[in-house]
């Protein structure tokens, strides 16, 4: 069992969090606008890496917030964690970083 | 290749054993190909056999980045069922049951395959109405199913507990009898063994790194961990490191691995005559010819490659069958594991052309691909050889997500293996 770093209460067992999919997926302003492939993109692409992946917990069994991890899918050690609306440090995330 | 009867069976057991060659050649991989598979489990192994049998392929080869049957082919549960609820799934996994009713004489390899039937437990009114649903669907399209009563559902499966004091009591289950098991590596092996005898190259510890294309953008070939292949055509069978292969061609897909978990108990006498399936409870339990337990837990919830998974995910499932089967609570498990499944939005498999020429891909089986093995290498196989889908897979292409037709088996709860 993973151990969670809630931005919020700190270290709690996995089984206080649902999972939330992958971060910093925007719903698009205008999805009138957008073609097919588009909108197709936006609901059902992921990234799915195996290395590291940016995405959402929420601490469902204690103060009940959203929060954003950057998690390795390999091992599954949790780089960081940081509340919605921040942005993970440079050095937790490539993407980040370029 | 030393064909298996009970002649030479019993020749080579009075000879102490010490005749029989390896069933397959270790090979080295050559510089070109017409065709290569990424990926040596048992879909890719079987799209190999069925290309050389059947369209005459047979300059192929499959790249396998450990050794063959060691992914989810190795890690399963086996259980092999096709009562699937829409008309493109049961035609999907039917082809496949019928394939695997003649497997062992087709490959002269003994696959084990046990028709011992498939029950799956409704423990709700929404079960009991979903289930009814699909008896009837399967009915329509020829695929036998059963509805079982509580008491119909014991003497089938003597060590159900059907008393109404569980938290979850039996209401009844859907029964599919030609449904069953197979032994997983004897899969992989023995598509291994008849792909090779017909020529096919089985190249193990051999990882794809890259994927090549011309200045057209088709395919020309793969970059390996051991050498540059050329081959103008490129299937990827690589289940939970789909994405990872598809990123090197430059396309995105609609999938998500996570890690699934069974665990085997100690070997124990026959005690189990048939495959048990609770999705509601989520269960899966049957017991294999060495006399172990077999047992199916569920996925973690977030994208890992781990193959191991957090132990609350076999513990939950330990609860459920020590309530539907109180004999087995004293039992000992003796491991657990984790398979990386490739799973789709509408839990539906994709084997498809691909936007890029000479690019195929077989994928998003899930947590329940095993069973379709057969079925999925014939058609994967015509895909490629002929640069068009099989009837039978024709809808399961890549735009359906983006044209809405999906296949939606997720929605209609008869998901999981
Ligand atoms: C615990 C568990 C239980 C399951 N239970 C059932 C069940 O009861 N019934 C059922 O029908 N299904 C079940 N499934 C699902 C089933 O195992 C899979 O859908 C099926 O085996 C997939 O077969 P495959 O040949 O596509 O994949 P795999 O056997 O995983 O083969 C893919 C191969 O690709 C290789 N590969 C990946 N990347 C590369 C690369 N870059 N280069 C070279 N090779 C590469 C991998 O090493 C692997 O060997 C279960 C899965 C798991 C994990
Ligand atoms: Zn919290």
């Amino acid at each position: 069992m993973l151990l969670i770093d809630c931005p919020y209460c700190g270290k709690r067992p996995e089984i206080e969090f649902s999972y939330g999919g992958e971060a910093h997926v925007a719903r698009p302003a205008d999805p009138q606008a957008l073609s097919d492939d588009a909108w197709a993109a936006y609901l059902y692409l992921r990234s799915n890496p195996k290395g590291r992946h940016a995405e959402r917990w929420r601490h469902t069994h204690g103060c009940a917030r959203f929060f954003n991890a950057v998690r390795d899918t390999v091992s599954d050690f949790f780089v960081t964690t940081y509340k919605v609306g921040e942005t993970p440090p440079a050095e937790a995330w490539p993407r980040a970083a370029e | 290749m030393q064909s298996f009867s009970i002649l030479s069976l019993l020749r080579r057991a009075f000879g102490g054993h010490a005749s029989w060659q390896p069933q397959w050649r270790d090979a080295a991989p050559k510089a070109a190909y017409d065709a290569v598979i990424i990926g040596g489990g048992g879909h890719g192994l079987g799209t190999a056999y069925y290309l050389a049998s059947e369209y005459g392929m047979r300059n192929i080869a499959v790249l396998e980045r450990g050794w063959i049957g060691g992914g989810n082919t190795g890690r399963n549960t086996t259980i092999i069922r096709s009562n699937y609820l829409f008309d493109e799934s049961a035609a999907l996994y039917d082809h496949a049951l019928k394939l695997w009713e003649g497997l062992s004489r087709t490959l002269n390899y003994n696959v084990m395959y046990s028709p011992r039937g498939v029950m799956m437990l409704a423990h709700n009114v929404h079960d009991v109405q979903v289930f009814k649903r699909h008896v009837h669907a399967n009915r329509a399209n020829g695929v036998d199913n059963e509805w079982l009563s509580a008491e119909q559902a014991r003497a089938f499966c003597p060590p159900l507990n059907i008393s109404p004091d569980l938290r979850y009591p039996v209401l009844g289950a859907a029964l599919q009898r030609r449904g069953g098991t197979a032994r997983h590596d004897a899969v992989a092996w023995g598509y291994a063994r008849a792909a090779d005898a017909l020529g096919v190259d089985i190249v193990q510890n051999c990882e794809v790194t890259g994927i090549d294309r011309g200045p057209d953008g088709a395919v020309t070939g793969v970059q390996t961990t051991r050498g540059a292949i050329r081959a103008p055509k490129v299937g990827i069978v690589a289940a939970g490191h789909t994405s990872v292969v598809m990123g090197m061609a430059g396309l995105r897909v609609p999938l998500e691995s996570f890690p699934l978990q069974a665990l085997v108990s100690e070997p124990v006498k026959p005690v189990f005559p048939c495959v048990v399936m609770s999705n509601t409870v989520h269960a899966y339990i049957s017991q294999s010819d060495k006399g172990e337990l077999v047992i199916g837990a569920g996925t973690d919830a977030f994208v890992s490659y781990s193959q191991r998974g957090g132990l609350h995910i076999p513990a939950h499932t330990l609860d459920a069958i020590c309530e539907l089967f109180p004999m087995f609570r004293r039992m000992r498990m003796l491991r657990n594991w984790g398979g990386i499944v490739d799973t789709t939005p509408d839990r539906s498999p994709i084997i498809a052309k691909t936007p890029v020429p000479g690019l195929y891909v077989n994928c998003g089986w899930g947590t329940g691909g095993f069973k379709a093995t057969p079925g999925s290498a014939h058609v994967f196989a015509h895909t490629m050889a002929q640069d068009a889908p099989h009837p039978i897979n024709a809808p399961f292409t890549l735009e359906r997500f983006r044209d809405g037709q999906m296949i939606d088996e997720a929605a209609a709860a008869a998901v999981a293996h």
